[in-house]
């Protein structure tokens, strides 16, 4: 609590026994906002990932289709049965026929737009929504096989849950990248810490020497690189939001590829990875400045 | 306050010296001399724990300096005062901020010691230099203010090592008589050096006993001047 409270007070005096260093400076500035602009792409892809995740899930899960695979002459009359049936059914909110418009528009994509339904064998489709409780889709399906031998039902589970397992398969590599983004931050400035201790071994010799203890030096160096930290993520997050805001919106024919901007207070989140970086560099900086001047001991 | 019992140092296989008792009693002034290589700044190490002895016992303030942790190694460093032949500077501080270094480091605000810092660089005759970098200091500034950066504290124990050693002979005298002056402050000064005529001038203004160190031995301790 005191390390905390010292560090971010500071001391005026202490903070300048330590010479401002060139590279391992611009190190830890530019490692800083590099990661934190990355950090912010890992979180929009995470977030977009789940989503999509949710929103698959939750669309398909609660539609169906039935179709009816019957010789023309038996096609409405099977239908008629189907709906029946459907209607009958616990836990189906609604079910309904696809006009011969609806099935030509399904198909316009591979055979145009005035393709003559009435002469192709196309089986009939009926729209089936699942009710909250849910319906029997074995029990369904057993009736109708039974009652209407040309009824064919899909539930939509064969194609919804390798979707479903992508999206949250990329969930997760966006938490993966970010846990890695902030182990390879924590190792660049481990190095850039060491780098710094070992270029102020002469200024450490001296601060022993006048009396100093250890957790001093330590702060001097510590909170250096915590704040520079800080500062280099603050601008990588405030750039890497500019660059989420510049892509392109969700739409319908962009798929997947567009929406992967933040949404609602959710645009508040990558504000965290500043303070997570500088958390980072904290510790990081700690065991650099405790394992080095135990060595120089 | 300071004593070492049967002290044996070795460097890497070699001996420097062994068996070597000394006490460096309240208010005394001492010198230490002896010819270069003899091990004169071991001995200064040792007495002020940056070297630990490899046979025998270091005792600083009735403690054995082998057995304090590293806070306690730096609360006996406040205690002990020490001025190198090469002074050791923070050369991108002032030379203000670098007499009050010990002020900083153990936590004492600067603003409140004010009066005080500027009394001492007037003693060691810096006030004009409180501005200058380290590096654009004479070999005698840099003396003086590494001799006041050691008395900021107000130490028991002033170690010197070589002070007079890149200085003129009317600079040296004026080390001289600032440690002769702290010594009659009653603070206990021991001095490595090899000026012997800065000895013999010493013996007019204070009761020294001289150290010589040689043969990995201490040969002639307790001569008076």
């Amino acid at each position: 609590m005191n390390a905390l409270k010292a560090l971010i007070l500071g001391d005026k005096q202490a903070d300048r026994v330590v010479p401002p260093s060139g590279f391992t400076a611009h190190l830890t500035l530019f490692v800083s906002g590099a990661m934190a602009f990355l950090c912010v792409f890992a979180l929009a892809l995470s977030m977009a990932s789940g989503r999509v995740a949710h929103r698959w899930s939750e669309e398909l899960a609660r539609a169906a289709t039935l179709r009816i695979n019957a010789p023309a002459e038996q096609r409405a009359a099977q239908t008629e049965a189907a709906l029946a049936i459907l209607a009958q059914t616990p836990g189906v909110a609604s079910a309904r026929a696809l006009s011969l418009e609806e099935q030509a528009a399904l198909l316009a994509p591979w055979f145009g737009a005035d393709v003559p339904l009435d002469t192709l064998p196309v089986p009939q489709l009926i729209e089936v929504t699942e009710a909250e409780v849910g319906y029997d889709a074995q029990g369904l399906r057993l009736r109708l096989q039974a009652e209407v031998p040309g009824a064919v039902l899909d539930d939509h589970t064969r194609w919804r849950r390798p979707l479903v397992d992508a999206a949250i398969a990329l969930r997760r590599l966006g938490v993966v990248s970010i846990l890695l983004i902030g182990g390879a931050m924590a190792a660049m400035i481990t190095l850039a810490a060491n780098a710094a201790l070992a270029a102020n071994a002469q200024v450490i010799e001296v601060l022993r020497l006048v009396g100093a203890q250890d957790r001093y030096i330590a702060q001097a160096f510590v909170r250096r690189f915590t704040l520079r930290a800080l500062s280099g993520a603050a601008v990588g997050v405030v750039l890497g939001m500019i660059g989420v805001f510049l892509m392109p919106e969700a739409s319908e024919e962009g798929g997947f590829l567009t929406g992967l901007g933040f949404q609602n207070w959710r645009w508040f989140l990558p504000l965290v990875i500043p303070p997570l970086a500088a958390l980072v560099a904290f510790v990081a900086t700690t065991r650099a400045a405790r394992k080095r001047l135990g060595d120089l001991a | 306050m300071i004593e070492l019992e049967d002290v044996g140092y070795n460097y890497g296989g070699g001996e420097l010296f062994s068996n070597l008792s000394v006490q460096l009693a309240p208010g005394s002034f001492h010198f230490l001399t002896g010819p270069s290589g003899a091990g004169k700044t071991t001995l200064l190490k040792l007495c002020y724990g940056a070297l630990t002895p490899t046979a025998g016992r270091v005792r600083a303030f009735n403690m054995d300096v082998k057995g304090l942790d590293r806070d306690q190694m730096a609360y006996l460093r406040r205690r002990i005062g020490v001025v190198h032949q090469d002074c050791r500077f923070l050369d991108h501080l002032p030379v203000v901020e670098n007499i009050a270094l010990p002020l900083t480091v153990s936590g004492r605000g600067l603003s409140e010691e004010q009066a005080n810092l500027h009394e001492l660089m007037s003693w060691v005759g810096l006030s004009e230099r409180m501005d200058a970098l380290p590096p654009e200091l004479s070999g005698g500034e840099r003396q003086r203010a590494a001799l006041a950066r050691a008395v900021i504290l107000s130490p028991d124990v002033i170690i010197a090592d070589e002070p007079t050693g890149n200085v003129d002979w009317e600079m040296s005298q004026r080390l001289l008589r600032l440690l002769v002056e702290l010594n009659h402050m009653g603070k206990t000064i021991l001095v490595a050096t090899h000026d012997l005529p800065l000895i013999r001038a010493a013996k007019n203004q204070v009761q020294a006993r001289v150290l010589r160190l040689s043969n990995r031995q201490i040969i002639s301790a307790g001569a008076d001047l």
